[in-house]
């Protein structure tokens, strides 16, 4: 049995970060009825989290962003559409699950905004997934101390609610996203006690061209080095964040010095007393939806797995769109672009119109490519593994335990080891340390890197027993043009759990 | 105008201020709460880490709810909040 056709949107956005606003804004800016689902509570994603509108903080913390503008111009289009009808916004709302039926694409939801929380389900003919990415992390001592943050998540306290991760603050790890969430930190009054990047920036000098192509993100990137001289952040270079210790929370982290091939230079480390430590190793694309459906993934220079998309961002499944860090990362810009050509894509639009930013996003995707090969993650943090080391927070697998599941069990890649010794098999499924496991168990057995099912994952965001046995509402398609409801509609429906 | 006094929840008994849509999590480390979990396995203290809802390591029980994650949960009046032990589904985890 299909819904009535006329309650399934023409297109169904999961994401609203900035490839999925440009996504739904342009779809709908050419015809499509399109649904825009996403977590947060406002749109923006990761990259413009902002406080929440009743929040005393809101407006407070502009200062934060860089580009707020196209956040501005994105939002007031999208709140154009939804008056019109054209965009169904659905904040709050966790994608769980998609099918792919007669009638469309049914995505599956969680509604957070209600308490209890609520299944819903919504329908589009064509989908768009603009779900991100969150920070990469790897394993080292003490990393599961309260007080080690990621990156990301030290960013998204100050920029979502004006929250200082720690006072004495030390952000480390690679890759130019470090400098922001540094600069942001002092501007807010942390004590940022120093920037340890693990790569050389003489790193970029190889990839000049792409950088000459992009000057606009070189510029960014001053910016950030002159607001962290302005507070006297030293920003080490070749630097890497080895341990952190403390008992019960974090009191210190050791960093050390690298040589030319990324390896710590002995007598080199230094402890420095800290409360926090905010810590990235670049970021790993969401690819769960895509999976599920079967799209076809490779693995990026970077080592992440992501999604493979054709010019028109449509995947090896038709109808399956993607845009932004799903498809390879490369920051806010490059997933505008994407989400642009997406939008008009999934509309039924012509990509050769938007012939501006078809240059745009191959010029900013050779950015990414030069980003990607300047900051690898050093491979000697497999050597500085101990024993102890927790490698999965879920289900507290350490060091020796993943070790003797590859040594004396036989397990030869990251799958095999999950069902041995359960690392990713915890409420997080691998999410944070399924590329460590993966580095891990191909080091360990000499056998190279093959991250291929670690983005597996039969639900993509875990859902409460209770939740999943309720009824799910259905969430309709306005009807009649330029109906605004301040809630979409929901009807009650018993399809799939009769069945 | 809202009366500020009224912006508070309470966690383990003590009361914690918040400004409007804020985060449990967020309120909690404004005040330096750093840990409010303790692992199934280990006993080992956890709070904040990834901070946008993927890695689950700041689940908290509010309102007898457990395994609420501290980082979305936005922050109500009179709720109460405490530390979640082991699954957090009994005493004893």
């Amino acid at each position: 049995m299909t819904p009535p056709a006329d309650t399934t949107f023409s297109v169904v956005i999961v994401g609203a970060g900035p490839a999925g606003l440009a996504a739904a804004t342009e779809a709908a800016g050419h015809g499509a009825k399109v649904a825009l689902v996403d977590a947060g509570t406002q749109p923006g994603g990761q990259y413009w989290r902002r406080p929440n509108e009743a929040s005393s903080a809101a407006g407070k913390l502009d200062y934060l962003h860089h580009d707020l503008t196209s956040y501005t111009t994105l939002v007031d289009k999208l709140s154009e559409h939804r008056k019109s009808g054209a965009v169904t916004y659905l904040p709050q709302h966790d994608a769980w699950t998609v099918e792919g039926t007669d009638a469309g694409f049914v995505v599956h939801l969680v509604d957070r905004s209600r308490r209890p929380e609520k299944r819903v389900s919504v329908t589009g003919r064509r989908l768009v997934v603009a779900t991100g990415a969150y920070d990469r992390q790897i394993p080292f001592p003490g990393w599961d101390l309260p007080g080690v943050m990621t990156a990301g998540g030290a960013q998204a306290l100050l920029k979502g609610h004006g929250v200082r991760a720690g006072e004495r603050v030390l952000v480390a790890g690679t890759g130019p996203f470090l400098l922001p969430v540094a600069a942001g930190l002092a501007e807010a009054g942390a004590h940022v006690v120093g920037v340890h990047e693990a790569n050389s920036p003489l790193r970029w000098i190889r990839h000049s061209p792409a950088v000459a192509k992009n000057l606009g993100k070189l510029g960014e990137g001053v910016g950030y080095a002159r607001s962290l001289a302005r507070h006297r952040v030293p920003v080490r270079t070749r630097s890497m964040l080895v341990s952190v210790e403390g008992s019960g929370q974090v009191e210190s982290a050791t960093v050390a010095r690298l040589d030319g091939r990324g390896t710590p230079i002995p007598g080199s480390s230094t402890r420095v007393p800290v409360d926090t430590v905010a810590v990235g190793w670049g970021f790993t694309p969401q690819l769960e939806l895509l999976v599920m459906l079967g799209c076809e993934t490779d693995v990026d220079i970077d080592g992440s797995v992501i999604c493979t998309v054709d010019g028109r961002q449509e995947t090896t499944v038709p109808g399956v769109f993607t845009a932004g860090e799903t498809c390879g990362v490369g920051g806010a810009a490059l997933s505008l672009a994407e989400g642009t050509i997406a939008g008009i894509a999934a509309a039924g639009g012509a990509v050769a119109a938007s012939a501006k930013v078809v240059r745009q996003r191959s010029k900013l995707r050779s950015f990414a490519a030069a980003m990607h090969l300047a900051h690898p993650v050093p491979g000697c943090w497999v050597d500085m593994i101990e024993d102890h080391t927790v490698i999965c927070r879920c289900e507290e697998v350490n060091g020796a335990e993943l070790r003797a599941a590859v040594d004396d069990l036989g397990a030869a890649d990251a799958r095999s080891a999950k069902l041995l010794v359960r690392p990713g098999m915890g409420w997080c499924q691998g999410r944070v340390c399924g590329f460590a496991t993966a580095c891990l168990t191909a080091a360990w057995t000499a056998t190279p890197y093959s991250p291929g099912t670690t983005a597996r994952r039969p639900i993509a965001t875990p859902v409460r027993l209770g939740t999943f046995l309720e009824p799910s509402d259905v969430v309709d398609a306005p009807t009649t043009d330029g109906a605004q409801c301040d809630r979409p509609t929901i009807r009650a429906r018993a399809r799939y759990d009769d069945a | 105008m809202i009366d500020d006094s009224s912006h508070y929840f309470t966690f383990d008994g003590r009361r914690i201020p918040f400004t409007p849509g804020e985060s449990v999590g967020a309120a909690l480390t404004a005040v330096g709460v750093r840990a409010w979990r303790r692992t199934r396995v280990h006993g080992r203290p956890r709070g904040l880490f990834c901070g946008i809802g993927i890695c689950f390591d700041c689940l908290i029980v509010a309102d007898d709810i457990p395994n609420e994650r501290a980082c979305l949960l936005i922050a109500q009046a009179g709720m109460t909040v405490s530390t979640q032990e082991g699954t957090g589904h009994d005493a004893t985890g």
